[in-house]
């Protein structure tokens, strides 16, 4: 056993033009957890997820995955869910699975078949003819059928109706090993509290709470949506 | 075994009540070997670190106990299991009757109400 943190930020900054859009995040992730990463919109929470994927350039501080400063190295272990597919529509899923089996080697191509044929998704389909619900759950499998060590998943219940929100998060919890992290962020918590760790609160850019779950609940005598509702009423 | 949680009560103290009655209702047998963190978690729908949690609380009470790399047992001791059903019983009791004392009825009464009740 190591004491390197699967995920470690340290006194993270980003701006634009100017504008602080994140102010000095700590935040530090071991493995075999759940967190959610919860916040209203405009929060910052995507721009957080994307400098961990190495989408975008910290001003200051520096984020380190198993160690290591992100870059190619990290993209091999983090299987990540943007909140926008990147994926051309034109192409069949079957494609995509191909492309995704020669883009990275932890691919598990049966795994994804086998839930794409759970969830009713024919692979002979282009994205392009599919619902929006749909194109969401091919993407998530796709994302989920990597054997990685950190999986993020930004906004991965947005478009899709409750059932098969279970059925995500049923997923979720029954992919995810032993030492692999998973971090989602949402503003749909009551939908996705029952499987989470650690949530970790943002706003304005900033950190505001980071607790277990569960020690939350006890102290707030409250739900996590509760809690989250009152710290943030407008 | 699906279950719904209450998302205001932390969700390892709800694994801890259903596993309590199924200890008490004899789901899971005096000396009768536990499914795996992983079975529970999975059945339950929850993470499995909470479902841990849970049956390290269980193992603290001593209701159940693990042996070296074979995985958790139920407690070989009947009269513990007895106990807890007491206890969890009284429980239940106490609840009806403060119940009942609400709506302004005394004991007599409410054990009256119970015998009406038809099986």
């Amino acid at each position: 056993m190591s004491n390197i943190k699967l995920l470690e930020i340290k006194n993270l900054n980003k701006s634009f033009d100017n504008k602080e859009i994140l102010k000095d995040i700590n935040l530090s992730v071991s493995g075999g957890k759940i967190i959610g990463l919860l916040g209203k919109n405009g929060a910052g929470k995507t721009t957080l997820i994307k400098l961990i994927n190495d989408l975008l350039t910290p001003t200051s501080g520096e984020i380190l995955i198993n160690g290591k400063k992100v870059g190619v190295e990290s993209k091999k272990i983090v299987s990540y869910l943007p909140e926008r597919t990147y994926l051309n529509k034109q192409m069949k899923v079957s494609e995509v699975m191909k492309y995704f089996k020669d883009f990275y080697s932890d691919f598990d191509y049966d795994k994804a078949e086998k839930l794409l044929k759970d969830l009713d998704l024919d692979i002979n389909k282009p994205l392009s003819k599919m619902s929006k619900g749909m194109q969401e759950k091919v993407q998530l499998v796709l994302v989920m059928s990597r054997k990685a060590k950190l999986y993020i998943l930004d906004e991965p219940l947005g478009g899709v109706d409750p059932a098969t929100r279970d059925y995500i998060l049923d997923t979720i919890l029954s992919n995810f090993n032993e030492n692999a992290s998973v971090i989602i962020s949402t503003h749909l918590i009551s939908d996705i509290e029952r499987i989470l760790d650690e949530v970790v609160f943002i706003d304005k850019g900033k950190i505001v709470l980071q607790s277990e779950a569960d020690k939350l609940r006890n102290k707030e005598k409250s739900s996590i949506d509760e809690i989250f509702r009152r710290t943030f009423k407008c | 075994m699906e279950i719904s949680f209450d998302n205001n009560i932390p969700i390892y103290i709800q694994l801890l009540e259903y596993m309590k009655i199924y200890l008490i209702s004899g789901t899971f047998k005096s000396g009768e070997k536990l499914p795996s963190v992983r079975e529970f978690a999975n059945t339950f729908k929850v993470n499995p670190n909470t479902m841990q949690k849970a049956l390290v609380e269980l193992e603290g009470m001593k209701l159940i106990y693990t042996e070296r790399t074979n995985g958790k047992y139920v407690t070989k001791d009947e009269k513990l299991i007895e106990k807890l059903k007491d206890e969890y019983a009284m429980t239940l009791a106490k609840s009806y009757f403060q119940g009942m004392k609400r709506i302004g009825l005394g004991k007599a009464d409410s054990i009256k109400y119970l015998e009406e009740i038809d099986e």
